[in-house]
């Protein structure tokens, strides 16, 4: 009822009109001349990763190289093969560890879409008594440093008994309210209007949510996957695993690289290979952020 | 008279109570699984450590209560707070507007582009943060020898005879931490700021070139902004968050402690508090103070934001 059969492709043309024919409000020149700015920061915003892949690459009398030189002369994969060798030796099979993080990273990230996206919509669209507390009081535990939290959160995640367990670092992240804010701000933006129109078809608060309200702020939790996932993939773990076969691959990574002077190639080939799949969620969420503007031909 | 009014009065309690729940009923089943989380994990541990704040605690014995004292410490017996305090404040005021305005500058700009140009664009500046830990490139970069990228690069140019200890000089650290800060501000705002951009509802900027919008720039001030108002809010709360947490950053590049505390924050000192020392007590009070500094700047923006987006 909301997407009628033409908004798609309405919407579609719209857009592709917008930039085929420059509307009147875009000079040529102005574009080229953004273009090249962005290109200019973009050398500085990109250097760093560049830096690691080359890094990862470097033999060890390079890294060694007096005076250092940014770039590498002899590229070599000895630091990927040493990883891998060293990754092999160990006790515990590496797919152990690769399933542990990506379990983690990708349950507790749908949970919390879940769980967020759940909580925003009362908070933007319904009315009820103390919302506007409530609201505040998520803005107000953001701004909260978690260094001094970490030792309460522990005890209680101690006294639930929760350590050496997924839910021990899944159960913290649900716990933020960081991706309730993001949700719902975007919510705010979806028209009464619509919220209206459906309540009088006989349209009930679940199918409102999943099927109006969630849509339509499709690039907000695919940003926010972005976020969570990212997150979860980081967390070491550290403070709530000590049991070998639940321990995450960062963890597990980095005791592999800071294992002495002759591994820091390694410690560059790490980086790199954490960084995959993070960049994948990125690249794919990001662009469904893009490709949705081109389908809301409501908004 | 009296009979009337107390039965209207009963009458009205029996027809609030039902109504209650019928009326928050749909929201509080929403609610409650992120409000369980949200308060066992997170509230109940931010609440325990304001607790904390007014005691002595050292993580061994139980936390003893000592009222103020804590807080009365922190201005009057604590030079390096005061140290950690004005750093803080300036760092917040340079990289908090600066790094809000270049990240929704840059998401306005990136907008600009066809779709697969927009993809990518987005990814490059979103990298420092995706990347995570590479801080080892300016360190790296601004290496205090003759040999690193900066101090090579000048001497070669003869602009300057001997190398500069970018890093350790309080003259330059607290600069190259900036940009680093700076470097790393494209964060959850500008994510933010892209995914808003793209839910703009498109039909008001054809009216807006109907009535006479001439630019980019107009089009921003009178279309686009206007209709950011919830984006632009969240991210001004992470940059509040962000922009008074600096500490991190200069514990990488600069080494902890810092020369002279030059590059030491109230993050820094929670952290040398709290982790090193074991004094979770003042730890807290420390946090608590700097809850309270951020909240200020919480309301201020959203003073003004309000009036601005309205």
């Amino acid at each position: 009822m909301i997407h009628s059969a033409e908004t798609p492709a309405l919407g579609r043309k719209k857009h592709f009109g917008r930039y085929k024919k420059p509307s009147l409000s875009r000079s040529k020149g102005g574009t080229i001349a953004i273009f090249i700015f962005l290109i200019m920061v973009s050398v500085f915003m990109v250097m760093p990763m560049v830096y690691t892949i080359v890094q990862s690459l470097k033999p060890i009398n390079e890294i060694f190289l007096y005076p250092p030189r940014f770039f590498v002369q002899q590229p070599t994969l000895d630091n990927f093969t040493m990883m891998i060798q060293l990754v092999q030796d160990m006790w515990v099979p590496f797919e152990r560890y690769l399933f542990n993080s990506l379990f983690v990273a990708i349950v507790g990230t749908g949970l919390y879409i879940v769980v967020a996206s759940m909580a925003a919509y009362p908070l933007s669209k319904l009315k009820f008594r103390y919302a506007a507390l409530y609201y505040q009081i998520i803005v107000w535990a953001i701004l909260f440093r978690p260094e001094v939290t970490r030792i309460p959160q522990y005890v209680i995640i101690a006294k639930l008994g929760l350590i050496n367990t997924y839910l021990s670092i899944i159960l913290p992240v649900l716990a933020t309210s960081f991706g309730v804010f993001l949700m719902r701000q975007f919510m705010i933006t979806v028209p009464d209007e619509i919220i209206e129109a459906a309540k009088i078809d006989g349209v009930g608060h679940f199918t409102m949510f999943t099927r109006i309200i969630m849509p339509m702020v499709k690039p907000a939790w695919l940003t926010l996957i972005i976020f969570t996932f990212q997150q979860l993939w980081n967390t070491t773990g550290g403070q709530y695993i000590y049991d070998e076969t639940v321990k995450m691959l960062p963890t597990v990574l980095q005791q592999i690289s800071s294992g002495g002077i002759a591994r820091s190639g390694a410690g560059a080939a790490v980086a790199l290979i954490l960084m995959i799949p993070p960049i994948t969620v990125f690249i794919i969420s990001q662009s469904s952020v893009m490709e949705t503007m081109a389908q809301s031909g409501i908004k | 008279m009296s009979a009337v009014q107390s039965d209207i009065k009963t009458a009205r309690k029996v027809r609030r109570k039902p109504s209650f729940l019928k009326e928050n009923g749909p929201a509080l089943v929403f609610l409650a699984p992120f409000t369980l989380f949200f308060f066992v994990f997170t509230i109940l541990p931010i609440l325990t450590s304001i607790f904390f704040s007014f005691t002595y605690f050292n993580m061994l014995e139980p936390p003893r209560l000592i009222g103020f004292t804590n807080y009365i410490r922190m201005f009057f017996d604590d030079d390096v707070f005061l140290i950690a305090l004005k750093n803080t404040l300036i760092f917040a005021f340079i990289t908090g507007p600066l790094g809000y305005t270049l990240s929704f500058l840059f998401a306005w700009l990136i907008n600009e582009f066809r779709r697969g140009v927009r993809s990518l664009l987005t990814l490059i500046f979103y990298s420092p943060v995706l990347a995570g830990n590479v801080y080892f490139i300016w360190v790296f970069m601004f290496s205090g020898d003759a040999y690193g990228l900066i101090n090579s690069t000048l001497i070669k140019l003869s602009l300057i005879k001997e190398p500069i200890q970018w890093l350790t000089d309080p003259k330059y650290n607290f600069t190259v931490v900036t940009l680093v800060i700076l470097w790393l501000s494209m964060g959850a705002g500008f994510l933010a700021f892209v995914a808003g951009l793209q839910s703009l509802d498109r039909s008001l900027f054809e009216a807006g070139t109907i009535d006479g919008i001439k630019n980019r720039f107009q089009e921003l001030w009178y279309i686009t902004l206007p209709q950011m108002g919830p984006q632009l809010l969240f991210g001004a709360v992470m940059s509040i968050a962000g922009a008074f947490a600096v500490g991190y950053e200069s514990m990488s590049i600069t080494g902890f402690p810092s020369t002279d505390y030059s590059t030491h924050t109230l993050v820094l000192h929670i952290l040398d508090f709290g982790n090193m020392r074991f004094e979770m007590g003042y730890a807290s009070a420390v946090a608590v103070f700097l809850f309270a500094l951020m909240l200020l700047a919480w309301w201020i923006v959203s003073k003004t934001l309000s009036k601005l987006t309205d």
